[in-house]
């Protein structure tokens, strides 16, 4: 079934549960470090190994990230919260159980504008945004898979276990049509620009920081009964956001239109192929026997403990849209071009540490934007800081780099040279403006053209430029060109 | 016997700071004493002479350097219930699964004895994860009670309760969760004190229900067991049920207590714990202790705590719920027992082999109850109708405390029971920790102290103190001033009647 058809008899209804791995220094209960890529097994403790004895002890950064998450999504903050235990087994969950929030979650009822690429917002429900603790890692060897089953045999890390991570919940998604595909990516897309602006995560979709699972029903039109609905897992990047939602409706569609019945089960994403396919069939529907957790006390944070959170919330990505486009004047055609490119925070950010507006825009949305283009990555993965571009653009207003120079050094810090100054140094970058060095290649380039000389003498101001141009060609544009002119000029004038 | 091992906690440490004698001679006295006795009585699965002698002998070297004691226990040997982790000795709790396992910390409360200069010579045996009421439940085989060997000497810390009975050692660690000190103190003779909830941390303590498990002494006199309650007790950052505030006073508690009467005091004896199911000798030996209680001059009246009657039920769903999830991370994926890793069977397969085997019937039967009480459906029936009667037990302790300072009952409803009598019957078995429960269920502090014997088979009977939570020093000084009353009536401690043993059989260890 076309996807056309899809939207013509069916309504999708989504729901988006994202993980967001948060990163405080130490993990959720217990002094082991939280860090990626460490070698395996290093970074664990009896508490993270879950070892007979040990107990955990809350991390308070932990519970301030999620506070913070919560107010940003405009959450409630409970004032009375506690942990349960979800108890199944799976080798790479050391305890057999997870430290989990089940009905007492500590932020819900919220709701949050999620920005669109044609500028316009779609509001999202948020159920409930909740801190549970993350599992260990398996290693299916053998098999070819990667998936446990077929596998000969699996290696357990624990490093990640215990990490503090955050479940952002939303409440079913309704009315979004055919656009739900665009709006599924858009919110884990805008979800992550604010988590990164709380600075709470490092919200690498590639290292599993952020993690989406898509929950995804159709109903008739005119129906107002959900369908049943699959939870779509293993989703790892924003394309595969907007894709699997896409295939998971037409799927679902087809299903139904040939009168069968879509089963509620766990899907997996197969980034190859775009597809999406069973995962394990549960025999019986999984009771995880949730209780409360009875090692840890209940978290009832005060009102000032909440106020105090909510007065370090930063400018977030919406309310900094709002105020650059009347700060810089832009037209909603004007910044939704920049939001689309993902530079609105970039130039943001480049306009914070000193540059002129006009200037960063200009760096972000031309000469970077053709370097991500060509590197086919996301604006905001360059291996570029705003700090950088502005250092660069400052460089440029004190005549120290002319243009092209400048777009030399910005392609030394993309290839990890190091900061602006230090590749103007050692590329030998700085304008040349010592007057012997550039008065003999004046002298050369008149030399050369001597019928533009003529022109010149004659009162022709207009031919400067040719000789200027050559001399920037001799000196490979390290030339500062006002300087040229001015020596050109007074070469050729009584 | 060689007379130390005879001697109070308190005294030993005593004449060992006063280098009258030293920490390696008492330490060796009890090693003897063990050796002698041991292969009979069966409270030690572990044990590590040469470690605890290295220790004794660093406590006197630094006594004859001059330096003045770790602690007020400093020297003085200790038995630690085997559910406590050590680095230096395995920790089995009493189960297959941890056969052998040695676990890379210490838990605090061992920390604290090593800190404090306690000489620990080794590992108690105990009912499986804490689990029963007799000590049978061991892996290891049972422990006899040192006042009759055909009988058992309580659970599920009856290793750490017939040690001290049996003069091995004057003091030891156990884990008091539905009864696990008091139960097994009553009936050995001993002291065994369940301090507040969240005195002392349960870091490195092997959970089996993480709401209720609390550590605590056991000790031949209640000035013993308060000071190894403060060497144990107090605030753990790494424990957050632990309670951040001093240690109740227990030591000046105790030599207070002992030296006073009782005059103001009001005690409640609590009318649901006697009738139907209590051995009349033990009602009369309760009866004789409540009325030495009054001839110190305390107001005795009797209290009705009404949901005490259901306190039995309740911990028998919370405590099964809690350690369904506890006990679910022993599936040989990490330490311990690992069985079926032959290559051809899944992660699953192997935790399912491994537990079948590692578990024994009583764990098995508690964890099922568990899984079934915390079910999609079953929980608010179970779970959450037991946490109300939890409640209602709270506020009867409440209103009890209202009227009274402490409350009294006998500790067990009957003296020691024969090994074998009621391994088939865990009703029966359950039903031992009648008296014991609502303590532990409330959180308040509750001790056992020897209330002589029971007329009729000559076995020790215990009275059980209940006091508010916070407010342990309140039962450590009715205690006091009921064992001196007691022993001036008896003309000498109970304990000092223990029987002879007659040694057969071999030591677990």
């Amino acid at each position: 079934m076309d996807y056309d058809e899809v939207l013509e008899r069916f309504e999708p209804v989504l729901g988006l549960e994202v993980h967001v791995e948060l990163s405080t220094a130490t993990k959720m209960f217990c002094g082991c470090a939280n860090s990626f890529g460490a070698p395996p097994n290093t970074h664990v403790c009896p508490t993270c190994l879950g070892l007979p004895g040990s107990l955990p002890v809350l991390n308070r950064a932990a519970v301030e990230s999620a506070m913070r998450i919560g107010l940003a999504l405009n959450c409630s903050i409970a004032p009375w919260c506690r942990f349960s235990r979800k108890n199944y087994f799976y080798p790479d969950m050391p305890k057999n159980f997870q430290i989990s929030q089940y009905d007492e979650p500590i932020a819900l009822h919220g709701s949050w504008a999620v920005p669109l690429a044609d500028g316009s917002t779609f509001t999202v429900g948020i159920e409930r945004a909740h801190m549970e603790e993350d599992t260990g890692k398996s290693l299916h060897v053998g098999g070819g898979t990667g998936r446990i089953h077929g596998a000969n045999y699996s290696l357990l890390d624990y490093n990640r276990a215990g990490v503090p991570l955050i479940e952002i919940v939303t409440t079913p998604i309704v009315g979004a049509g055919a656009r739900a595909p665009e709006l599924a990516r858009a919110y884990v897309t805008g979800l992550r620009d604010l988590l990164r602006a709380l600075g709470v995560s490092d919200v690498r979709m590639d290292q599993g920081s952020l993690r989406c699972d898509a929950n995804v029903s159709l109903m008739p039109r005119g129906s107002s009964t959900f369908g049943t609905r699959t939870e779509t897992k293993n989703v790892n990047s924003l394309r595969s956001v907007e894709r699997a939602v896409r295939y998971e409706m037409s799927r679902q569609a087809a299903v139904l239109a040939s009168g069968g019945d879509v089963v509620q089960e766990t899907r997996h994403f197969d980034e190859a192929t775009d597809t999406t396919s069973p995962g394990r069939r549960k025999e019986t529907s999984e009771d995880y026997r949730y209780f409360p957790e009875p090692d840890l006390v209940p978290i009832a944070p005060s009102e000032e403990w909440v106020a105090r959170l909510r007065a370090t919330l930063p400018e977030l990505p919406g309310q900094r849209r709002a105020r650059v486009q009347a700060e810089w004047g832009l037209s909603d055609l004007e910044l939704r071009d920049l939001v689309n490119a993902g530079a609105l925070d970039l130039i943001a950010a480049t306009v914070e540490v000193g540059a002129p507006a006009e200037q960063a825009r200009s760096w972000w949305v031309s000469y970077l934007s053709q370097q991500a283009n060509s590197r086919d990555v996301e604006l905001a993965e360059l291996p570029i800081t705003p700090h950088q571009v502005a250092r660069v653009i400052a460089l440029v207003g004190a005549g120290e780099l002319t243009n092209t120079l400048a777009r030399q050094v910005v392609d030394g810090i993309l290839a990890g040279e190091g900061e602006p100054d230090e590749i103007v140094a050692a590329r030998h970058l700085a304008v040349v403006s010592d007057d012997a060095e550039l008065a003999a290649a004046v002298e050369q380039a008149l030399a050369a053209q001597p019928d533009v000389a003529e022109k010149i003498r004659g009162g022709k101001v207009a031919a400067v430029g040719a000789i200027v141009g050559a001399v920037m060609r001799a000196t490979g544009g390290q030339a500062d060109a006002h300087r040229v002119r001015e020596l050109v000029l007074a070469r050729c004038t009584p | 016997m060689s007379e130390l091992t005879r001697l109070s906690a308190a005294d030993l440490a005593g004449r060992i700071h006063a280098r009258e004698v030293t920490s390696v001679q008492v330490t060796q006295a009890c090693l003897d004493r063990i050796a002698a006795v041991d292969p009979a009585v069966r409270a030690f699965v572990h044990l590590d002479a040469q470690a605890a002698l290295a220790v004794a002998a660093q406590v006197d070297d630094k006594l004859r350097r001059g330096d003045p004691p770790a602690s007020p226990l400093a020297g003085v040997p200790v038995a630690l219930k085997d559910v406590f982790t050590t680095l230096d000795m395995p920790t089995t709790c009493g189960s297959r699964t941890l056969r052998g396992w040695r676990p890379p910390y210490d838990a605090t409360v061992t920390r604290r004895l090593r800190d404090a200069g306690v000489v620990i010579v080794g590992k108690t045996n105990m009912d499986e994860f804490a689990m029963g009421s007799s000590t049978e439940n061991s892996a290891y085989g049972p422990t006899h009670n040192p006042w009759d060997l055909d009988r058992v000497p309580g659970g599920s810390g009856g290793g750490s309760a017939a040690a001290v009975a049996a003069f091995e050692v004057p003091l030891a660690v156990g884990t008091d969760t539905g009864g696990s000190i008091r139960q097994p103190s009553a009936m050995t003779g001993t002291v065994g004190v369940k301090p507040t909830y969240g005195g002392v941390s349960r870091y490195g303590l092997v959970a089996f229900s993480s709401s209720l498990d609390q550590g605590g002494p056991v000790a031949r006199t209640v000035l013993d067991a308060a000071l190894l309650h403060e060497v144990i007790g107090g605030y753990d950052a790494l424990d957050s049920t632990s309670i951040d505030a001093p240690v109740p006073p227990v030591v000046h508690a105790a030599r207070a207590g002992a030296t006073a009467d009782l005059a103001g005091l009001r005690v409640g004896v609590v009318r649901e714990f006697r009738g139907d199911g209590y051995q009349p000798g033990v009602l009369r030996a309760f009866d004789v202790a409540v009325s030495r209680l009054s001839e110190l001059g305390a107001q005795v009246v009797e209290v009705s705590c009404p949901s005490f009657d259901y306190a039995l039920p309740a911990y028998y769903l919370i405590a099964p719920s809690e350690c369904s999830s506890n006990l679910a991370r022993f599936d040989g994926m990490r330490y311990g027992l690992r069985l079926g890793d032959d290559g051809t069977r899944s992660a699953e397969e192997v935790m399912s082999l491994t537990r079948e085997a590692g578990f024994g019937p009583e764990v098995k039967r508690r964890i099922m109850l568990g899984t079934y009480a915390l079910s999609a459906g079953y929980y608010d029936a179970y779970y959450g109708q037991a946490q109300k009667v939890r409640t209602l037990i709270i506020r009867d302790f409440a209103a009890a405390f209202e009227r009274v300072d402490v409350l009294v009952s006998p500790t067990t409803p009957t003296t020691a029971f024969a090994l074998g009598e009621r391994v088939d019957d865990p009703l029966a078995m359950y039903l031992s920790d009648l008296c014991t429960i609502p303590a532990d269920l409330a959180g308040n502090a509750a001790l056992s102290v020897p209330a002589g014997l029971s007329d009729e088979d000559g076995l020790p009977v215990g009275l059980q103190v209940m006091a508010p939570a916070m407010a342990d020093d309140r039962a450590y000084r009715v205690a006091a001033a009921y064992e001196v009353a007691r022993d001036a009536a008896d003309g000498g401690p109970l304990t000092h009647r223990v029987p002879g043993i007659e040694v057969v059989g071999e030591a677990l260890c």
